[in-house]
C-alpha cells in the first residue's frame, strides 16, 4: 500500500517535471492593433511572426511562445495587459510599445518585476531612462534628426523653418534639429501644429511667406501624406524650399499611395525599404510574400530585430529571463536588414548607421532611395548626457 | 493676407458642407444626430474606393458620395431613427454616438485602420496667381460648390412646396399631418438629404482633412461648434458661422500660432456668452 502510494507520488512527481520541462517561453507583444496607430501594429506582428517563421519556434531547447495583445494605442490599456502577462502568462520577456507614452506606462512593472521590455517602436529619447529593464531595436528621434541637422548644414541650407506636431516626438525631434543646426551656424525658426489638425494652410502659408532655404517637417507617418500634399499644393515644391525631415512623413507604408507629391522629399531614417543589401533584399521579399504584398517599413524592422534580440539572448542565457536576459542584450550586436546594429551596453539603445534619403521612382514605385550613410549613430541625447 | 482670407473661407465651406446636413437634422427636425460624421465618412469612403479600385474619375464618385449615404440614412431613418423622434434628447444622443461607434469599428475591420488616399485629377491641383492672390484650385472648387449648395438649399427651403411642408412638420407635426402632410415621408426625405450632403462633405473634405476610421469622432466636435455659433433654425446660419470659424482659424494660426488651435473655441465662447441661441437665430 506505501510502496504504491510511494510509486504514484514518484509517478505524479516526473510527470510534472516533464511538463515544467514542456513549458514554453513566452513573448508577450503588445502592440496596438486597432485604432489610428494599427498600422505600427500591424507591420511589427507581422515582422514577429515572419522572424518566428523563419528562424523556428524553439530556441535553447524551449518552444517560443508569441502572445499578442492590442493595447488599441491607449497607454492604461498597455499597463493591464502588461500586468497580466507578467502575472497570469509568467512571460519571460514583453516587446512592442508602438508610441512614447505606452512605452513608458509599464516601465515601472518592467523594473519591479524584473522583466525585460524590448521597445520595437516607440521613439522619444528619454524611454530607455525609465526603467534598467528596457531595450530598444526601434531608434530615437535625435539619432534621426540630428544626421539631418548635419547635412542640410554641409547641403548650403541656411535658413530653416521647422514644423512639427506639438506632441512629446515632435518637441524631441524639433529641439534635437535646431540646437544641431544653430550650433552649424544655421537659422531656425521654429513652429508647432496641433496634433488634431486638419488644414495646415495657415503653417505653410508662413512658411511660404519666410522663404527659408528648407521646411524640416516631423509630423506622425499617418498625418505625413495630408502634409505632403498641402506642400505640394500651396506651391512650395516650385518655390525652391526643399523638405526634410527624419523618416516618418514618408513612411514605406504610405510612400507609395501618395503619389508623385513624395518626390524629391530629403529625408535621414535608418531603414528604407530600398535599402541596398542581401539581407535587407531576402527581409523585403519574404515579408511581402507573407502578407499579402505589405511594403515592410521601419516599425518592421524594429520588431523583426526585435525577435532576433530576444532569441540571441536567450541562446546566450539558456532560455533564463529576468535579469540574465537584459545583461545579455547589452552590447549584443548583429547584421540587421537596415545594416549592422548593436545595442549600447551602457544606454540599452541601438546603435545603427543612419542614412539620408531621396524619395524616386524605382521600377514604377516610390521608394526613399538612400544617398549618404552616417555610420554608427548613437543617441545624441543621451551621449550629451554622459559627457 | 488675402491669400489667408481664401484659405480660411475655404476651410469655412468645406466645414460648412460637413456640417450643413446636421444642421438640417438637428436644426430642422430637432433630432440630435451625433452620428452625422459616420455619414460623412461613408462618403469619404465610397470616393476613396470607387477611385482607387475601380479607377472612375473623382468628378463621377461625387454623385454617389452623396447617393450612397443618403440611401444609408434613408435605410437608417425608416428603421432606427424613426424610433427616436419622440425620444428625449438624451436617449437620441446615446443612440447616435452608439451608431458612431459602432461605424468606427466597422471600417476599421473591413477597411483597415490606416489612411485612405486619393489622388484628384491634374486639373484641380496646384494653384494659380489671381490680383497677387495665391489661390488654390481645389480649394476654389470646394467654394464653388458649397456656393451652389447654399442658393440651393436656401431656395428649396423657403421657396419651394416641400421647403414650406417641411417647416410646417418640423413646428408642428400632428397640425402638420392634419393638414394632409405626409410627415414621415418629409422627414425621411430630409434625412436623406442631409446624410447624403455629409457623404458629399467626406468626400470633398478627403483630399484636404485625410480620411481614416476615426473621421467622425475626430470631426464630430467642428460639426457641433458649427451648428452651435450659426444656430440651427436655417442654413444660412450655420454657412455665415462655417466661414467666420473658418476664417478665424486659419488667421489665428497664422498669426498667433502659439495660440492657433484655442481662437476657433475662444470664438465659440464668446458667440455663446453674448447670443446662447447661435448667432444668426432667432430665439425660441
Amino acid at each position: 500500500m506505501l510502496r504504491r502510494t510511494f510509486l504514484g507520488a514518484a509517478a505524479v512527481l516526473a510527470l510534472t517535471g516533464a511538463a515544467l520541462a514542456q513549458e514554453p517561453l513566452k513573448i508577450g507583444l503588445i502592440l496596438p492593433m486597432t485604432g489610428p496607430f494599427a498600422s505600427t501594429g500591424r507591420q511589427i506582428e507581422a515582422a514577429a511572426k515572419l522572424y518566428m517563421q523563419q528562424n523556428g519556434d524553439t530556441v535553447a531547447g524551449k518552444k517560443i511562445q508569441l502572445i499578442v495583445k492590442d493595447d488599441t494605442g491607449t497607454a492604461d490599456v498597455t499597463k493591464r495587459l502588461a500586468q497580466e502577462l507578467i502575472v497570469n502568462d509568467k512571460i519571460a520577456v514583453m516587446a512592442g510599445f508602438g508610441l512614447t507614452p505606452l512605452a513608458l506606462a509599464p516601465a515601472p512593472l518592467a523594473t519591479q518585476a524584473k522583466v525585460p521590455a524590448v521597445v520595437m517602436a516607440a521613439a522619444t529619447a528619454t524611454i530607455t531612462e525609465a526603467s534598467p529593464y528596457i531595450v530598444r531595436t526601434s531608434f530615437t528621434l535625435p539619432q534621426a534628426t540630428v544626421p539631418m541637422a548635419d547635412w542640410a548644414a554641409q547641403n548650403g541650407i541656411k535658413k530653416v523653418a521647422t514644423l512639427v506636431s506639438d506632441y512629446g516626438p515632435g518637441i524631441d525631434a524639433e529641439k534635437a534639429f535646431t540646437t544641431a543646426f544653430t550650433a552649424k551656424g544655421g537659422q531656425v525658426e521654429n513652429l508647432r501644429v496641433p496634433l488634431a489638425n486638419p488644414d495646415f494652410s495657415p503653417f505653410l502659408q508662413k512658411v511660404a511667406d519666410a522663404k527659408p532655404d528648407a521646411l524640416f517637417v516631423f509630423v506622425p507617418s499617418g498625418i505625413g501624406a495630408q502634409f505632403m500634399k498641402q506642400f505640394v499644393e500651396r506651391g512650395l515644391d516650385k518655390s525652391g524650399i526643399r523638405l526634410i525631415g527624419p523618416g516618418d512623413v514618408t513612411d514605406d507604408d504610405l510612400l507609395n499611395n501618395m503619389g508623385d507629391v513624395a518626390l524629391g522629399a530629403i529625408t535621414t531614417q535608418h531603414y528604407s525599404a530600398a535599402h541596398d543589401s542581401p539581407e535587407n533584399k531576402a527581409f523585403v521579399e519574404a515579408f511581402k510574400k507573407a502578407n499579402n504584398g505589405m511594403r515592410p517599413n521601419f516599425m518592421a524592422v524594429g520588431g523583426y530585430d526585435g525577435m532576433h534580440l530576444i532569441y540571441e539572448g536567450l541562446k546566450k542565457t539558456s532560455g533564463q529571463g529576468g535579469q540574465a536576459l537584459i545583461d545579455a542584450m547589452k552590447g549584443m550586436s548583429w547584421t540587421s536588414p537596415r545594416g549592422p546594429v548593436s545595442i549600447d551596453p551602457q544606454t540599452r539603445d541601438i546603435v545603427q548607421n543612419i542614412y539620408v534619403r531621396k524619395v524616386e521612382r524605382k521600377d514604377g514605385e516610390l521608394y526613399n532611395v538612400e544617398f549618404a550613410t552616417i555610420p554608427n549613430v548613437k543617441d545624441p541625447v543621451k551621449a550629451a548626457k554622459s559627457n | 493676407m488675402l491669400t489667408i482670407l481664401f484659405d480660411g473661407m475655404a476651410y469655412g465651406m468645406l466645414l460648412f458642407v460637413l456640417a450643413c446636413g446636421l444642421a438640417v437634422t438637428l436644426g430642422l427636425m430637432n433630432f440630435v444626430n451625433l452620428a452625422h460624421g459616420a455619414f460623412a465618412m461613408a462618403g469619404g469612403y465610397v470616393t476613396a474606393v470607387l477611385m482607387n479600385r475601380y479607377g472612375v474619375p473623382f468628378l463621377l464618385t461625387l454623385p454617389l458620395a452623396f447617393l450612397v449615404p443618403a440611401l444609408a440614412g434613408l435605410v437608417l431613418e425608416r428603421t432606427l431613427y424613426k424610433q427616436l423622434y419622440t425620444r428625449s434628447h438624451l436617449d437620441q444622443v446615446l443612440f447616435s454616438i452608439g451608431l458612431v461607434f459602432m461605424a468606427v469599428a466597422a471600417v476599421d475591420y473591413t477597411m483597415g485602420s490606416q489612411q485612405q488616399m486619393i489622388r484628384i485629377p491634374t486639373w484641380l491641383q496646384g494653384r494659380v496667381e489671381i490680383l497677387g492672390i495665391q489661390v488654390g484650385l481645389y480649394r476654389s472648387f470646394i467654394i464653388a460648390v458649397c456656393g451652389v449648395l447654399v442658393v440651393t438649399l436656401q431656395f428649396i427651403l423657403t421657396r419651394t412646396r416641400f421647403g414650406s411642408r417641411l417647416r410646417a412638420a418640423v413646428d408642428d407635426p400632428r397640425v402638420a399631418r392634419g393638414l394632409g402632410i405626409n410627415v414621415s415621408v418629409i422627414f425621411a426625405a430630409t434625412f436623406a438629404v442631409g446624410s447624403g450632403l455629409a457623404g458629399l462633405g467626406g468626400a470633398l473634405g478627403a483630399e484636404i482633412l485625410g480620411l481614416d476610421p476615426t473621421f467622425p469622432l475626430k470631426f464630430m466636435i467642428y460639426f457641433l461648434i458649427v451648428v452651435t455659433v450659426g444656430g440651427t433654425t436655417s442654413i444660412t446660419g450655420p454657412f455665415l458661422a462655417s466661414l467666420l470659424l473658418g476664417i478665424a482659424d486659419v488667421a489665428g494660426k497664422y498669426y498667433v500660432p502659439s495660440l492657433g488651435a484655442f481662437v476657433i473655441y475662444t470664438l465659440m465662447i464668446v458667440v455663446l456668452v453674448l447670443r446662447p441661441q447661435g448667432l444668426f437665430a432667432r430665439a425660441r
